[in-house]
């Protein structure tokens, strides 16, 4: 059985409504992820899944349920838990050495200034803006803003990656570009990663596991897709692979269609046993879900 | 096409000065004799009554006084009679001391507000009553309770130049971006650092606008005072000139409280140019 890196337990979010009553925007949401494990969910705007990221990143509180990193109860923000931000959020009046070298600081207060500087420069080389070191944000361009994002977020070596559409504001060849970075970093450093998005083409080129959600109010988790293509899969023959469309046609009707029926249709939904797919080339078949693991055989675990 | 356009500005600005001297200058030069006295008569009349001298100083006597002024801007004849730059110089401390103070309450106060809703919401209806009064109103008081005109002047200064200060500082620390004190949570940066870091540069260009707002404020202020509590500064000047009757003087006088003034405006001017940050 998999370790549970991330556990987020049966967390609900809920605001004031304006009749005095309350607007509950998830219930009961169960969540879980391996260490090393590359996460994204999927849904449409609305259905809770910043909200989600925010609880996990400590900017938000759930209203009931917590969640579990690590072996801990997470309390508030963290620098075990760094946040990719959709609109980069970088300082504007900190050059870019300035903005990573802020955080680099604010994990390790102790540092010379000349140690900082030679580790903010590592994951400056990292995300290949050598060079642009003194620039400040105003002189980059949108791409080149969202790697200093991502250099500030990795320089404090977090635990776990959290993202929220970072690449939306971006053109589609800046955010080809930028997957490849992102991909190519978390494989080599083995970083466990969460990332929010729209686009169903980055989920099945970064995520090792998908979250379906359907629409809110009151969104649930539908079912957690297992990413069948291999994961040395590259960006240029990914969409050759046989299941590839399996895959995606999957996710695509879902959005489409079962994310508004999900909550009429499915009535014995256990949101603590949410069922594991694994599109293939036929049909996609529920292979597993954690009942039966518990009870079957372990081939039938899905991966 | 930039420079050609400032030449022109320069060319027409310096036109219309010419042409307001030249029109001031006719307009208060003499019209000749007017009526015939005696010599001793004539001499105790002066110009206005034998040549028909207009009562205002033209130009030219303007600026020949002025040029006496200008070589000794220091002299100091007793309390009725000192240099413009000694009086100038009271009038500038006065304006530094009473703003340096308020920028002392403003900054921290504004800090506080901004950042609790609590504090804005609870001082609120102190700083909207307080805030329309006009600054000379608290000169009564001021001399009452402080009973020295000096400090009073001061006082006075320093609660005009407070409000705008205070106003701009509270809403600029209100308004920072929330995905950047956001950046300062994730990173786990304390209250103290983040108030450094991340709030007072993101902030900077809102103070220092409201900083600006309230020199030219005090400067505007204090000559009024001045004319209120006496003995020095260029405020006192002006009234005793107006007193002593001489026109020319008090032109002077209001010439150079412009240039001041102006000054001030660009030093502040230049300070906020340099905590402005591009997005």
């Amino acid at each position: 059985m998999t370790d549970k890196f991330i556990s987020i337990e049966g967390i609900a979010r809920r605001y004031p409504g304006a009749d005095g009553g309350q607007i509950s925007v998830f219930e009961d949401l169960w969540l879980s992820m391996a260490r090393g494990e590359f996460g994204c969910v999927i849904g449409h705007s609305g259905c809770g899944k910043t909200t989600v990221l925010n609880i996990l990143a400590g900017l938000d509180e759930p209203s009931e349920g917590a969640v579990i990193v690590d072996g801990q109860a997470i309390e508030g923000t963290s620098l075990d838990r760094a946040v990719i931000f959709q609109s980069h959020a970088l300082l504007p009046w900190r050059t870019v050495l300035g903005n990573v070298s802020y955080a680099v600081t604010s994990k390790w207060r102790d540092w010379d200034r000349a140690k900082v500087k030679a580790h903010a420069q590592k994951f400056i080389d990292l995300v290949g803006l050598t060079g642009s070191e003194h620039k400040r944000p105003s002189e980059l361009s949108g791409g080149m803003k969202q790697r200093v994002g991502i250099a500030r977020a990795l320089s404090i070596t977090p635990k776990i990656m959290l993202m929220d559409e970072p690449f939306s504001a971006l053109d589609a060849l800046t955010r080809g570009t930028l997957q490849d970075e992102v991909r190519r970093i978390c494989l080599e450093t083995g970083q466990t990663a969460f990332m929010i998005t729209h686009d169903v083409d980055e989920a099945i080129y970064l995520a090792d596991k998908i979250f379906l959600m359907t629409n809110g109010p009151g969104a649930v988790l539908a079912e957690i897709v297992e990413n069948p293509l291999p994961k040395d899969r590259g960006r240029i023959d990914l969409h050759r692979h046989p299941y590839y469309y399996a895959l995606r046609n999957h996710i695509v009707d879902f959005l489409v269609s079962r994310s508004k029926t999900f909550a009429a249709t499915v009535t014995n939904h256990d949101p603590r046993n949410v069922p594991i797919v694994r599109p293939g080339l036929s049909e996609p078949t529920i292979v597993a879900s954690p009942k039966m693991i518990e009870t079957d055989s372990p081939q039938t675990i899905a991966r | 096409m930039t420079s050609s356009l400032r030449l022109r500005a320069a060319i027409v600005s310096i036109a219309l000065f010419a042409a307001f001297l030249g029109i001031w200058h006719i307009s208060t030069r003499g019209t000749g004799t007017v009526a015939n006295m005696t010599p001793e008569y004539a001499k105790l009349m002066g110009l206005t009554a034998t040549a028909g001298k207009s009562a205002m100083p033209g130009p030219l006597d303007v600026g020949a006084k002025l040029w006496e002024h200008l070589k000794s801007p220091f002299y100091d004849n007793g309390p009725n009679d000192k240099g413009l730059g000694i009086q100038l110089g009271y009038s500038i401390a006065r304006v530094a001391l009473g703003y340096f103070l308020a920028v002392i309450v403003a900054i921290p106060l504004g800090f506080l507000i901004g950042m609790s809703p609590l504090f804005s919401k609870a001082l609120d209806p102190f700083i909207q009553v307080l805030k329309p009064i006009s600054p000379l109103a608290w000169m009564p008081l001021a001399l009452y309770t402080i009973k020295d005109s000096s400090i009073s002047a001061i006082f006075v200064i320093f609660i005009c130049s407070v409000w705008p200060m205070l106003l701009n500082t509270s809403f600029g620390v209100a308004a920072v971006r929330k995905e950047w004190i956001n950046v300062a949570r994730t990173l786990e940066v304390g209250t103290v650092r983040r108030a450094f870091t991340v709030i007072l540069p993101a902030a900077a260009p809102t103070i220092l606008t409201g900083m600006r707002i309230s020199i030219g404020i005090a400067w505007l202020v204090i000559v009024a005072a001045e004319m209120l509590v006496g003995g020095t500064g260029i405020g006192y000047f002006v009234w005793n000139e107006w007193n002593n009757l001489s026109i020319t003087n008090v032109i002077i006088a209001i010439l150079l409280i412009g240039i001041v003034g102006m000054l001030l405006d660009q030093i502040l001017a230049r300070f906020t140019r340099m905590v402005t940050f591009p997005e």
